[in-house]
């Protein structure tokens, strides 16, 4: 087994524990560390599937598209906190209702 | 607690979940090992057209050159992304807090090294591992640090220098592109002769607007201080 393909399985690792707790945790904060979590995963498989060539420099394309979504992610992150905060100061709880609001 | 919420202790619900995990990631995993133990991709691509490039460093030329429509697109979702949190209500630049002298005289330390560094980080992103993104959230963390300590940020720079230092790296790289379609008959077609001098240009104000846009992000909503006081 190559390390790019070790390090890539660890990425669909991180991937399904974010999955994991993004279905089993109800507070929201929790669910965006998650995602977050997720996303950190499928950038270690772009970035290890990105290192499979025989000894030669990696392949930059990957590189530059991991950076690309780092960024996006940092954006979305930040927009669903403040999303969240919105939340908890309509419904004072940091969770989404189980029952549609009237 | 409502029925959704027990559902989520009842064993059917474990084994179900541990079902589904199990799938994605046998799944995934099957993917990946079936994968070609070599894969060259496109870096063969990218290395022959290096010499035109403009810079040394392939990621950045993926990033500013080859791909640079990805990257000009990004750009505009860190600013969507701004513009919609500033849509969800205001923030206070200037927090009642009390903070603790160990980090006042600490950011008053770091914060100078860090736009320096951030400047360094920009210019060696032409034949080594940094960039505008490296150099831009080195940028942005000198400027939470600032919003975190007791240093205030002029109130007058945050009205309309703060709304130009978000649209300079937006700004910049579409007027560029849009240039270089009649010089050169295509949106970030870059000369190249001319591409290392554009490419760090656009890297200097992408830098400044990445910086100043997640810095903003930090403070969750339209700064108070300013014209809209």
């Amino acid at each position: 087994m190559s390390s790019a393909l070790l390090y890539a399985l660890a990425g669909v690792g991180l991937f399904t524990l974010g999955l994991y707790a993004l279905i089993v945790h109800a507070h929201l904060l929790r669910k965006i560390l998650a995602i977050n979590v997720m996303g950190s995963g499928v950038f270690l498989v772009l970035v290890a599937l990105g290192g499979r060539t025989a000894g030669a420099a990696p392949d930059p394309v990957p590189h530059a598209m991991v950076i690309t979504g780092i960024v996006v992610a940092i954006s979305a992150t930040a927009l669903a906190l403040v999303l969240v905060l919105r939340v908890q100061a309509a419904t004072g709880r940091a969770e989404l209702p189980e029952e549609p609001l009237e | 607690m409502s029925a959704a919420g027990r559902s989520m202790h009842l064993p059917a619900f474990r084994w179900g979940l541990l079902l589904l995990l199990l799938t994605v990631a046998g799944g995934l995993g099957y993917a990946l090992l079936t994968l070609q133990d070599q894969a060259v991709g496109l870096s063969e691509q990218v290395s022959a057209n290096m010499a035109t490039s403009g810079v040394q460093n392939p990621v950045t030329a993926v990033l500013i050159n080859f791909r640079g429509y990805d990257t000009l697109l990004e750009m505009a979702v860190l600013l969507v992304a701004l513009l919609g949190v500033w849509s969800l209500g205001s923030a206070e630049v200037h927090r009642r807090i009390d903070p603790q002298p160990v980090l006042s005289l600490l950011v008053g330390g770091l914060a100078p090294l860090m736009i320096l560094m951030a400047g360094y980080l920009l210019w060696v992103g032409a034949n080594a591992p940094g960039g505008a993104f490296q150099a831009g959230s080195v940028l942005a963390a000198a400027g939470i640090l600032l919003l975190l300590s007791s240093k205030r940020f002029p109130v007058r720079l945050m009205g309309w220098p703060l709304r130009i230092g978000l649209l300079l790296g937006l700004g910049t790289f579409t007027a560029v592109g849009m240039s270089l379609l009649f010089v050169s008959g295509g949106f970030l077609q870059y000369p190249s002769s001319l591409a290392g001098a554009l490419i760090l240009f656009i890297e200097a104000a992408a830098t400044l607007s990445i910086g100043v846009t997640l810095a903003a992000l930090f403070l969750g909503g339209r700064p108070q201080a300013g014209p809209y006081r």
